[in-house]
């Protein structure tokens, strides 16, 4: 015995009776196929903000809220963005726990949105799991995109990295990926390996101090190393992340200076991954932290390209967990 | 009042008893196992097929009054015990206001008194408030009848402090009973670090948040000669430890919860709070260490742990609820459902939720000595008992076993000789 009622799972709680993506909470779970899925939607809205008039009229009339629990510009401005080219109506609250400071409870203040009838909450957190807890308590017809929950999961940066991986190397069974830097606290980095663990890469490397590699992260299919030089070794994608600064505070690690001169990523840490090698950074980069400006800004980086695959990553995600009662339509056919 | 409680298995671990007997009670103490003549019975209960065995003593049951009436109150919680077959129970000091004066011992004593459904001792402060900076009035705690002192889950981060606080217990001959805990590597987590909260992205409490700080209580119980009980252990390394002390001469004793003899951090992957324990459920390494350690004695006694909660302390994600699962209800038949794990028969099961638990706090029940009061519990093991999150008598719902069917069914709680539970529906 002893397997408590499994009262919600996971990895199905996203998911609608059809097996088809009701919310967006988190990539652990995700098939290949349904993984694709969401990359081959997102190339149909690759082009829309290049046209003259930028929008779809896919979600015409839905209304979404931006519910930002904790502080973000990028990331919220691409969820609006996405919305917007989509023809939704969209709300940014940014909450930053003044409501919840006040004592009111997380589901008090969602009933209290709900009741301004929104069909989507985009929600960031800084507790891991709220976007899950949110996802059980809304409405049958109101789906959740998770923005970003604590340490948890960020699906959506996470597909626009593998989106952006997909346009410069195809093939991902090929591939040698490195994570580098704050594994421990990083919610990309999570979403990031079980993406793309289920779309098949050859190596996942996870580069870090022992104090930023969480415990027992093997068990996610991923190899670690504590060296830099060994960890970029013949790689294809290099995936650096932001470090936070209360990590010094923390005691995690000594200095930025120490952190960049052991982690950073500079031209000749570079030279032993693959000549073609791509490198990413979620943003907003430390300029001389973890990376260093000639690499942000040289050849080899595709951060800015991230940015605008954000969009198009949201838009798909979010015209697919709303759009579903309509049906497979895409950009193009409903462009007008 | 005579009653006779016939035909049952009867198992009294600390006599060595475990057969087909009956049962004779006479004014509210026991006056025979086997036979007696001349037995005029005012009652006889049928125990055929069931177990009779002392009424439980549980270590630890947080009744949450005073205090935290909104979750529990002394009232719901006792008519809970009673019904989950406990006579005895022991409350840890972490109400509000925390038992650090005589006051709260008594208002606790004369509320439980007035129920007469369960017998309730107190362990005291070891720091004032629990705040682990000054020494609890303990000699003044032990004469209102506090049977140890503690601090519960507030960790005491100055060792001179501890240091200090063992060696006055031991002066006031009182029990420490020590939940093991390093505050600083405990600090923030919610979770068993490792694999599951690495996925979840729960903040990690490492094993050596526990073996640290047993480390140092052991080394200091040494030093100061302190009589030391560890509570709630949740590793194997944890056990190894309290097993080379007592190697060296000194004599500790250890308990476990019930919950951490079944669950396991993977019950935390579809994210219930329920789950959320602290100590935290540790991996099935762990877990089967603590069964282990139950078969060979490393483990003296199994609490249940008890600490309900309102919904509100459950709701919102996992990191923002509250740790702790309400328990009393299936502490029995949890207990029960260990029989057939290596080394584990019944009679071991029984002695580590009465005899031994009651050797820990030192009082004289337990046991079904001829003579002694009669607490009594008469428990069906093979019928079965639903576990759902809105029945049972304590006003806790967060129990993680909800959805479950449990076998282990109470039909009788006696204390005293007079009963304070019984099930007379006798369904199975």
């Amino acid at each position: 015995m002893t397997t408590p009622q499994q009262h919600d799972p996971d990895n199905n709680s996203q998911l609608d009776a059809q097996g088809r993506l009701r919310h967006f909470l988190t990539t652990e779970g995700l098939s290949r196929d349904q993984l694709t899925q969401i990359l081959d939607y997102a190339e149909t809205f690759a082009g829309v903000g290049e046209r003259p008039v930028k929008k779809v009229p896919l979600l015409r009339g839905k209304t979404i809220m931006n519910l930002f629990f904790e502080p973000s510009t990028r990331t919220r401005t691409t969820f609006e963005l996405a919305a917007k080219r989509l023809s939704a109506d969209v709300l940014n609250l940014n909450i930053e726990a003044s409501a919840t400071k006040k004592g009111e409870t997380l589901a008090d203040t969602l009933h209290t949105l709900e009741a301004m009838h929104c069909d989507m909450f985009v929600v960031r957190h800084a507790q891991s799991g709220a976007a899950h807890y949110i996802a059980r308590q809304v409405a049958p017809h109101v789906s959740v995109i998770n923005a970003g929950d604590g340490s948890h999961a960020h699906p959506t940066q996470a597909m626009l990295d593998v989106f952006t991986i997909r346009q410069h190397k195809p093939d991902f069974s090929q591939l040698t990926v490195a994570i580098v830097g704050d594994i421990a606290h990083s919610r990309v980095a999570r979403s990031e390996i079980h993406a793309l663990k289920a779309l098949g890469v050859k190596t996942l490397r996870v580069v870090g101090p022992r104090t930023l590699i969480p415990a027992g992260v093997e068990q996610l299919g991923v190899e670690v190393f504590h060296d830099l030089d060994q960890g970029l070794r013949d790689v294809d994608v290099v995936m650096m992340l932001r470090l936070q600064r209360e990590r010094m505070a923390g005691a995690y690690i000594p200095s930025e200076h120490e952190y960049f001169r052991r982690y950073g990523l500079t031209e000749a840490r570079l030279a032993v991954a693959k000549p073609d090698a791509i490198v990413m950074h979620p943003g907003p980069i430390n300029r001389g932290v973890e990376i260093d400006s000639q690499i942000a800004d040289g050849r080899h980086s595709v951060i800015l390209q991230q940015v605008s695959h954000g969009i198009a990553i949201r838009m798909a995600v979010m015209a697919m967990t709303l759009g579903r009662q309509g049906g497979e339509n895409t950009a193009d056919e409903d462009a007008g | 009042m005579r009653i006779l409680i016939r035909n049952g298995r009867v198992i009294d671990p600390a006599n060595d008893i475990d057969k087909t007997a009956d049962v004779y009670i006479s004014d509210g103490r026991i006056a025979a196992v086997g036979s007696m003549n001349d037995f005029q019975p005012d009652r006889t209960i049928d125990a055929d097929g069931c177990l009779v065995v002392p009424g439980l003593v549980d270590l630890s049951t947080r009744l949450r009054e005073p205090g935290a009436e909104h979750k529990a109150t002394i009232g719901s919680e006792l008519r809970a015990a009673a019904a989950g077959g406990v006579t005895t129970l022991c409350m840890p000091p972490d109400t509000d206001p925390v038992i650090d004066t005589p006051a709260v011992v008594d208002m606790i004593q004369r509320r439980s008194r007035q129920l007469g459904l369960v017998g309730v001792y107190t362990l005291g402060a070891l720091t004032k408030g629990l705040a682990g900076e000054t020494l609890a009035e303990m000699d003044t705690l032990k004469a209102a009848g506090c049977v140890g002192v503690g601090n519960a889950l507030r960790p005491i981060a100055n060792s001179q402090v501890l240091r200090r606080a063992f060696e006055y217990a031991a002066s006031c001959e009182l029990k420490v009973f020590y939940d093991a805990e390093d505050a600083a590597l405990r600090a923030g987590g919610v979770a068993h670090e490792g694999a599951v909260s690495t996925r979840l992205g729960l903040p990690g409490i490492p094993e050596t948040a526990e073996t640290v700080a047993i480390s140092r209580a052991l080394l200091l119980a040494e030093q100061t000669g302190v009589s030391l009980h560890i509570c709630r252990v949740t590793t194997a390394r944890g056990l190894e430890l309290i097993q080379a002390a007592r190697e060296r001469g000194l004599a500790v004793t250890a308990d476990v919860g019930i919950c951490y003899l079944h669950l396991t951090a993977d019950n935390l992957l579809d994210a219930n709070p329920d789950c959320h324990l602290l100590p935290p459920l540790r991996d099935a390494a762990n877990r089967d260490a603590l069964r282990a350690g139950l078969a060979d004695g490393g483990v003296t006694a199994i609490c249940s742990d008890h600490q309900p909660h309102d919904a509100d302390a459950k709701a919102g994600p996992f990191v923002a609820t509250e740790p702790g699962a309400a328990t009393l209800e299936q502490w029995l038949p949890l207990t029960l459902q260990l029989a057939g794990h290596a080394g584990l028969e019944l009679p071991r099961l029984i002695a580590a939720v009465t005899s031994q638990p009651a050797r820990i706090l030192d009082l004289a029940a337990g046991t079904l000595t001829v003579g002694r009061s009669a607490d009594i519990c008469v428990v069906d093991p093979l019928a079965p008992v639903e576990v759902t999150a809105d029945q049972g008598l304590s006003a806790g719902r967060n129990t993680p076993f909800a959805g479950h069917t449990l076998k282990g069914r109470v039909r009788y709680t006696m204390r005293r000789g007079k009963f304070t539970h019984a099930d007379e529906s006798h369904s199975a």
